[in-house]
């Protein structure tokens, strides 16, 4: 279990150094090889050329690409000086660089608006996962019945609402109508309830879409499982019809679940923009947009070194769990 | 218990009455019927024997024949998973040491499964959890029926391993079933079947799964235990040879019925319905010299749904003709003795039947 444990977290790192390789490959040397200038770009269209110089200097941007890419990586290690003539910046580690319109620092937006993010997916995902398994179990136990096709229908309506939809319905019901929330993000140091008032729309709504898949997931893995020949072994052994379902049947539809809970975590914590949107959350998806629309290049290399960061760490943690359930995993 | 009479549709043996038996094991009447979109499948269709102690029954047919129907009927596992759909319909009675099962308390019948009577499956690897070690399932399968801690079942799960003939089984006992092979993992499947000492051991197609060098070893390995533990077993196999050796009585089904039954050496050497001829005669024997090519049993199992009327068997069988009237067509034969002990449900008169054995299919074999 150790062994396999050590050669995860190793295998993750390798991933994470290519990510970084890759990333900066697409953001700096591809823009290079199209005759984009990103000097240009961070100053302004109609630049002065001497002012164009100054940063290019500044960014090391006519530097060989080993060496930018030494620099980048050891900005985010260590941090980094950017000189250009009596102009000396220097930027502590982990150093992600400036963004190229507001001048900021890439770094303390990232550390301020990722925990948003993370907050928003990991609270649907608890959210999800409860009532999504909870529901298909039910559907698989009492296939047929009237609870397992209205579940079903609630599920498909789930799958197919986008959240734009149930999300500012929900905006209309609740905070507009109802007023029962505020609908305005509180961070959760400055007021407990009010971080939990403005949660509770965004997580639900998130978790009603996945909720819906994982639902119908669960219960035609369930149906599978409860097929199984293992399963009419525990109950020849003459165990409880509800310990074959909770101890046997269970275990085994928990896996594929996993698999699942590993992508879409990662897929969200970098991808929760139209969540974010809806809801006016400080995520790092709202963020991002921007940084696209603007073409600034350092915030979306430090939001997709961010998520790539957590989807490792999301499928780590899982495949973790994947081995402890499924023995036959810590093999491979 | 049940004191409703069964009137008229018991075979075979003349107890008609629901009064306790004397056997250990005595089945009346079985009948399990799947109803389905097409119809009602009738898996098993009017089943009765019986089985004592410390000896063995071997049930024989095609697939589909209601072999293991019938077994899961007796294990009270007939409806077991059927999350649902249409539960299967059972009728008749099932005596287990004086108590009758299908009238019993499910929750009775479950304390009974895994104690007095036990089940080991075909595939030994599809039939143990993946996930948890060989040691897990059978301390899980003694402490189900033993107020015991962990430890003191564990000690149990490592002496019956060893009992089954697995090596190092203190090692073992913590090993997953992917790492045993298949001959050892129906061994462990013996080992949990037996770890609470049952009176009633099912083993429904124990070798099929198994490569042939294992299968006599395992075989063995179960005669060897009921002499033991001096339980009784049922072998239920579409392979004659398999219980050949092994059962005392056999009991041959075909569409959900018995066709034939007696003791082993009997219905062996000298069978007495053209069903038993054909299985004979498709099986291959490396006793013989000579042999000519395998005489297949012409046709397919019939439907479940709508089963020949008449003798089940009539659209398969080459004799179907020498009755007069087209009975075979229209009436269904009871089993009726042919010899002491020995019972078969065919319209062929005794004369026949002994001239076709002797003439045509017993210098064939």
């Amino acid at each position: 279990m150790l062994a396999y444990l050590i050669r995860r977290l190793f295998a993750a790192a390798v991933m994470l150094v290519v990510v970084v390789l890759a990333v900066f490959c697409i953001f700096f040397v591809v823009p290079k090889w199209a005759g984009v200038d990103i000097a240009t770009s961070f100053v302004g269209k109609q630049a002065d050329p001497a002012a164009v110089q100054a940063v290019r200097e500044k960014l090391g941007l006519d530097d060989p690409i080993y060496s930018q890419v030494w620099e980048f990586f050891k900005g985010i290690f260590a941090g980094r000086t950017y000189a250009a003539g009596g102009d000396v910046t220097h930027c502590a580690a982990p150093c992600f660089g400036y963004s190229f319109r507001s001048e900021q620092a890439v770094w303390p937006v990232l550390t301020d608006r990722f925990p948003v993010t993370l907050q928003l997916a990991l609270g649907a995902a608890v959210l999800w996962l409860v009532f999504g398994v909870a529901a298909g179990v039910l559907s698989a136990l009492k296939r047929g019945s009237l609870w397992d096709r209205s579940a079903m229908v609630v599920a498909l309506a789930g799958v197919s609402l986008p959240i734009y939809f149930t999300g500012l319905l929900s905006l209309a019901i609740f905070v507009y109508g109802l007023k029962w929330f505020n609908g305005e993000y509180v961070p959760i140091d400055e007021s407990f309830t009010g971080w939990l008032g403005g949660m509770i729309l965004p997580w639900v709504t998130l978790a009603f879409l996945y909720a819906a898949m994982y639902a119908r997931i669960t219960r035609a893995t369930m149906l599978e499982v409860l097929g199984e020949d293992y399963i009419r072994t525990a109950r020849a052994k003459g165990l409880r019809e509800q310990v074959v379902i909770r101890k046997h049947a269970m275990r085994s539809t928990m896996t594929p679940i996993l698999t699942m809970l590993g992508m879409d975590l990662g897929a969200l914590i970098g991808g929760a923009v139209l969540t974010e949107t809806t809801f006016s959350l400080p995520g790092l998806g709202q963020k991002v947009l921007d940084a696209i629309k603007n073409q600034d290049l350092p915030f979306i290399l430090g939001v997709t070194l961010i998520t790539s960061l957590a989807v490792l760490i999301a499928n780590l943690v899982v495949d973790v769990l994947y081995a402890v359930i499924d023995p036959r995993v810590r093999l491979a | 218990m049940t004191e409703v009479s069964k009137s008229g549709a018991v075979v075979g043996e003349p107890t008609v009455t629901s009064s306790a038996p004397t056997a250990f094991l005595e089945v009346r009447d079985l009948k399990v019927h799947f109803p389905t979109d097409d119809g009602l499948v009738k898996s098993v269709d009017g089943l009765s024997f019986q089985l004592e102690k410390g000896k063995t029954l071997g049930i024989v047919g095609e697939s589909g024949s209601g072999k293991s129907v019938t077994s899961l009927g007796i294990m009270g596992l007939h409806t077991a998973g059927q999350y649902g759909k249409r539960k299967a319909r059972i009728s008749g009675e099932i005596w287990l040491n004086g108590t009758e099962l299908l009238s019993a308390d499910p929750d009775e019948v479950r304390r009974l499964r895994g104690r007095e009577m036990a089940m080991i499956f075909q595939d030994p690897l599809s039939a143990l959890h993946p996930y948890y070690t060989i040691g897990q399932q059978i301390i899980e399968a003694y402490r189900i029926h033993h107020d015991v801690d962990k430890k003191t079942a564990r000690r149990r799960a490592i002496e019956m391993l060893d009992r089954v003939g697995i090596p190092q089984p203190d090692k073992r006992v913590d090993n997953y079933p992917h790492e045993f092979s298949g001959g050892m993992r129906q061994r462990a499947m013996i080992a949990m079947a037996l770890v609470n000492n049952p009176e009633l051991l099912i083993a429904d197609e124990p070798t099929t799964a198994l490569d042939v060098t294992v299968q006599a070893q395992i075989l063995d390995l179960i005669r060897d235990l009921q002499k033991e533990f001096g339980s009784a077993v049922i072998i239920i196999t579409h392979d004659l040879g398999v219980v050949a050796e092994l059962a005392d009585d056999l009991l041959v089904m075909y569409a959900g019925r018995c066709v034939e039954r007696g003791p082993a050496e009997k219905v062996f050497y000298e069978p007495r319905h053209p069903y038993t001829w054909g299985l004979l005669g498709s099986m291959p024997r490396l006793d013989r010299e000579q042999q000519e090519r395998l005489v297949p049993v012409k046709g397919s199992p019939p439907s479940l749904i709508n089963v020949p009327s008449g003798c089940a068997f009539n659209p398969r069988c080459p004799y179907a003709d020498l009755p007069k009237d087209n009975v075979t067509r229209t009436v269904r034969p009871e089993l009726t003795e042919v010899d002491s002990k020995h019972w078969a449900a065919c319209h062929l008169t005794k004369e026949q039947r002994e001239r076709i054995w002797t003439e045509e299919i017993a210098p064939r074999l």
